[in-house]
């Protein structure tokens, strides 16, 4: 298998927010035209480091190159779409509204508009207003804001939280084809059995990559099928390795 | 600075403000009724012969504080939510330019502005009389422009306040001294050196002596345009202050 080509390069991030280091140095690349999952505990810097790559949040040290600039820089607005975990979308404006309004600042017209709220299954609800409708169509919304514009890389933070089975089914599918289509798609979660529709996994834990591997990789080095038990089991692996690390430097203390 | 996202974001704050049918009503009709309570006020004032009604010079005034007041409260709080809706954020991860989003909200609410003092001025005009020597255009026109003002300093001041409670409360410190001394209390040349100083600093004093100008001269004034031109280039300040506070990366 040849490797992609990258969208996204991070060296050495290290973002901290007042004082407090959030994310304490990461290495990774994202391939293009395909989906990589974000996974971690939450509190673990997936928000932050998805910040970081849209660039609206401000690194301490090191890079992150987006479609070979650097993040936030001018023309990557037209080309990266960001989903935030709560939906960021107007309330009191109708579905269709909400969408052509973001789809306005893309050039996008009316019929884009019409086939980013179809894509999220929100015809019927196109005239309504955001706030009447429920949670999962809400954030399906916001969604639908950041389809409106075609973006080639699409970052979206939680975005199958509180939606159904089928819903979700239906998302990842979505994804899928979007991939597919040459759209490069960066999706946390910290539900792990949604891992396994990713090609690439991003393991995040306390601000540190723990490793960067396809799902059958995990299951392999996890020894299990169950992707959340080969997580934890990866997890205690790591934490057990750095209490050693510890352990080692205090004995190493004790004993000159 | 794009007419297209501007224009996009004039119809999209107009459509949040058209869901919101009690806020227009009120934004359009309270002015009148206010106007109508202050004519009813001064109604059995007994007057020397030739000596002006106390609601043409208070009348005339309320005109231009009005929108001026109302686009202040409306304006800082309808921004709040936006920056804390993750709204803004998420406009500022699009082309938009910061200009596109403050001008888009200032003409939005300019409308608003405009349609509330047409109302206002007609009924102040036509039902009681007011009696002014020049055009009441005029009157409309500062009325616009107090309008943005206020639109402006409730962009700025929704940056400094984290909760709508907050926001209200930049009412009492940003509008409130400006309808003190801007000469509707006391007039300017009456008040002691250090509060006359102040108000010859405050945007309001400037609209409210372009008002005099109207009120006192059947044609425009110079003077009058003088005011004018200083409320818009203090408009324009205030705007670029608003947009250094929208930062697209945050620490």
């Amino acid at each position: 298998m040849t490797p992609a080509p990258s969208a996204i390069e991070a060296t050495g991030l290290h973002v901290s927010r007042s004082r407090t280091k959030i994310l304490r140095g990461l290495d990774f690349t994202v391939g293009a035209g395909r989906i990589t999952g974000l996974l971690g505990p939450s509190g673990s810097g997936k928000t932050t480091l998805m910040r970081a790559i849209v660039g609206v949040q401000r690194i301490t040290r090191g890079t992150v190159n987006v479609l070979g600039r650097p993040a936030g820089s001018a023309p990557l607005r037209h080309d990266v779409g960001y989903v935030t975990q709560g939906a960021s979308v107007y309330g009191d404006l109708s579905v269709e509204a909400n969408v052509r309004y973001f789809g306005a600042m893309h050039g996008a017209t009316a019929a884009d508009a019409a086939e980013a709220i179809a894509a999220v299954g929100l015809q019927e609800f196109a005239r309504q207003k955001a706030a009447d409708l429920s949670g999962g169509q809400f954030s399906r919304v916001s969604l639908a804001c950041a389809l409106v514009a075609h973006p080639q890389l699409l970052i979206l933070d939680e975005p199958t939280v509180g939606l159904d089975p089928v819903l979700r089914a239906e998302l990842w599918e979505r994804f899928g084809a979007m991939a597919a289509g040459g759209t490069t798609l960066l999706v946390s979660s910290h539900v792990m059995e949604e891992a396994s529709h990713c090609s690439s996994l991003l393991l995040l834990r306390d601000g540190l990559l723990l490793a960067q591997l396809t799902p059958a990789e995990l299951a392999e080095r996890g020894g299990s099928d169950d992707l959340e038990r080969a997580f934890l089991t990866i997890i205690k692996a790591a934490e057990q390795a750095i209490k050693g690390a510890h352990r080692g430097q205090e004995e190493s203390q004790v004993t000159p | 600075m794009n007419l297209r996202m501007t224009l996009a974001t004039t119809t999209r704050v107009l459509g949040q403000l058209r869901h919101d049918r009690r806020s227009v009503a009120l934004i359009l009709v309270v002015p009148a009724l206010l106007l109508t309570a202050v004519y009813f006020l001064f109604e059995n004032e007994t007057l020397p012969p030739g000596f002006p009604r106390t609601f043409d010079r208070v009348g005339l005034m309320m005109l231009a504080i009005f929108p001026f007041v109302v686009m202040f409260l409306v304006t800082s709080i309808t921004m709040l939510r936006e920056r804390t809706s993750g709204t803004l954020e998420r406009l500022l991860t699009t082309p938009i330019h910061k200009a596109d989003l403050l001008f888009g909200y200032a003409l939005a609410f300019s409308i608003m502005a405009a349609l509330q003092s047409l109302v206002a001025t007609a009924v102040a005009y036509w039902i009681f009389d007011l009696d002014i020597k020049g055009s009441p255009g005029f009157v409309v026109m500062i009325a616009v422009i107090n309008a943005v003002l206020g639109v402006a300093l409730g962009l700025l001041c929704s940056a400094f306040a984290r909760t709508e409670f907050q926001a209200v409360q930049f009412m009492p410190v940003v509008v409130v001294p400006q309808i003190l001394l801007c000469g509707l209390f006391v007039a300017r040349d009456d008040m002691n050196e250090a509060l006359g100083a102040i108000s010859g600093a405050l945007p309001l004093t400037f609209s409210v002596d372009a008002l005099q100008e109207i009120a006192g001269n059947a044609e425009a004034t110079s003077a009058m345009w003088q005011d004018a031109l200083i409320m818009g280039g203090i408009v324009v300040g205030v705007l670029v202050l608003a947009s250094l506070t929208l930062r697209r990366q945050t620490r």
